[in-house]
């Protein structure tokens, strides 16, 4: 029973870490850009919140009102009025530039609220539990966090599949040039597709924000475990991206039970192995 | 008026210049074929028209506008549509997804996605296949269909029998003659000289970069051609 437990907790856990890939996904999948800056933009989503939450006294979750609309258009200018102008020249120059942008982040929200940690306070909610036949407790705001990454994909998926621009985010991502010969605005289409990322980055950052706490640097781990659970499910597969969240949540939790010091190292051993056994993770999508 | 003309169009692909001041001009409901040997510069013509590469504004005229610094989006906008070299279709969208994003544009005009079923039927039956899963000359049906579906008023197409058997090659100029009927007007690039002739009512020959004969298709003489055409 304790490992059912470990294996429930674990996937649970892993519905953050693929919230935390979605936005990664979705700017690889679309643009082929690769975000080093994402998991700085969730820590600065993070503070948008708290900066909402304190000026309003809102709720954190409430305060989604504000902080999903603001980060669509941020998304939306970034990409528009900065990263556009990286992506024709190879890999390496929006490798560059969203490490430049980082570093900017991580400096600025330093400056502007020090070093040191916060936490979005959602009250009652986050200690509440639920007891399952065989003694196992889970807490429900671990399955709320589950439930919004499933219904995220689920949208997303639902875009992707059932829309106009879904269609035209598809056709961007087999080939951006020929798309704009059709009839595409690719500037115009890669912001939409920035913007959609970071209503999911924002919505990542506030359910994390409660969760647990966060500072100027806690980005760049952000960053690698959604590199992490993009990779282990494969690029361009949503579901995939759901299912390496979970793996990854699962490692963690089976390396805290066996030791508290494991817990993150698992993961990223997890990882490595997956990586060594099958290079293009579980369900690759992408095409090149 | 004509319907596109170019002025003095030159195009680079980095330093190399690849056409050297083309003059040329198609006029309404007219079909002409752009002919040459490989590296003539046919398909960065079309391309450079398409909006793909950098121009001055000047250097390309559509219905008296002048659009040379227009991106290729704003091109399907004013009614020019591009069969790509190669076809490109898009290989994660389905046959119809492939036409239906075709009308992204939302350009109004004759051209339904029931009416493009109609010029290709073939294509109607396998409509929920991936654009992979055809034949070639399948493949071309539908990125015909495609540029179609943006109710062009130029039609580009670039080298549409590259490829294909003859049989099926046939069949696709067969239907090119329905969609000129219907008014389009459309510039064809072609290697196989004879069929480009045969669909055309008149061609520009070009020789690296640059116009080297203009006619007639009517009653040419081919050996003239041929010799333009090799730069002899």
């Amino acid at each position: 029973m304790e490992w059912l437990n470990v294996l429930i907790q674990g996937s649970l856990l892993g519905g953050l870490y693929a919230l935390f890939a979605i936005g990664l996904s979705l700017s690889f999948g679309i643009m082929r850009l690769v975000n080093i800056a994402h998991g700085d933009l969730i820590v600065l989503c993070a503070y948008v919140a708290l900066i909402v939450v304190q000026g309003t006294g809102l709720d954190p979750v409430s305060s989604l009102i504000i902080v999903l609309p603001v980060m669509f258009v941020a998304g939306y200018l970034l990409q528009r009025g900065l990263l556009n102008f990286t992506l024709e020249g190879g890999l390496l120059p929006p490798l560059l530039v969203t490490f430049g942008i980082s570093v900017i982040i991580q400096n600025a929200l330093l400056l502007g609220f020090g070093a040191y940690t916060h936490r979005l306070q959602q009250g009652a909610i986050e200690t509440q539990s639920l007891v399952l036949p065989g003694d196992i407790a889970i807490g429900v705001y671990p399955v709320i966090i589950f439930a919004v990454a499933v219904l995220s994909i689920a949208g997303l998926q639902l875009l992707f599949f059932k829309t106009k621009i879904g269609r035209a985010f598809r056709a961007a991502s087999d080939d951006a040039d020929t798309a704009e010969l059709m009839g595409i605005n690719k500037r115009h289409l890669f912001a939409l597709a920035m913007a959609i990322a970071m209503i999911f980055t924002a919505l990542a950052a506030v359910l994390f924000a409660i969760r647990t706490n966060f500072d100027p640097a806690s980005g760049p781990t952000r960053l690698i475990l959604a590199f992490e659970a993009v990779i282990i499910g494969g690029l361009g597969s949503m579901w995939g991206t759901l299912i390496g969240g979970m793996i990854l949540g699962i490692a963690q939790a089976v390396g805290a039970a066996l030791s508290p010091t494991w817990q993150i190292l698992a993961g990223h051993l997890a990882f490595l192995v997956i990586l060594i056994i099958l290079p293009s993770g579980l369900f690759p999508r992408t095409r090149d | 008026m004509s319907l596109l003309a170019t002025h003095q169009l030159s195009a680079f692909y980095g330093d190399f210049q690849a056409l050297f001041g083309i003059d040329l001009t198609v006029e309404e409901g007219e079909t002409v074929a752009i002919i040459g040997a490989n590296g003539a510069g046919k398909t960065t013509c079309l391309r450079a028209v398409a909006g793909a590469l950098t121009t001055e504004p000047n250097m390309i005229e559509f219905d008296g506008k002048p659009i040379g610094h227009r991106t290729p989006h704003d091109m399907v906008r004013v009614g020019i549509a591009m069969v790509p070299e190669g076809r490109r279709l898009f290989p994660s969208l389905t046959v119809e997804e492939n036409l239906l994003l075709g009308a992204h544009s939302g350009r109004p005009g004759p051209w339904t996605l029931e009416r493009v079923y109609g010029l290709f039927p073939v294509l109607k039956d396998l409509h929920h296949l991936p654009a992979p899963a055809l034949s070639g000359g399948q493949q071309q049906m539908c990125a015909v269909g495609r540029a179609l579906m943006s109710n062009p008023r130029l039609l580009l197409c670039d080298e549409l029998s590259l490829g294909l058997a003859p049989v099926i090659i046939q069949d696709i100029y067969t239907c090119l003659e329905a969609i000129t009927d219907e008014g389009t007007t459309v510039v064809l690039v072609e290697q196989d000289i004879n069929r480009a002739l045969d669909a055309s009512s008149r061609f520009y020959c070009f020789q690296e970069g640059r116009i080297a004969l203009t006619a007639p298709t009517d009653g040419f003489d081919r050996d003239k051609i041929t010799a333009a055409y090799f730069g002899l």
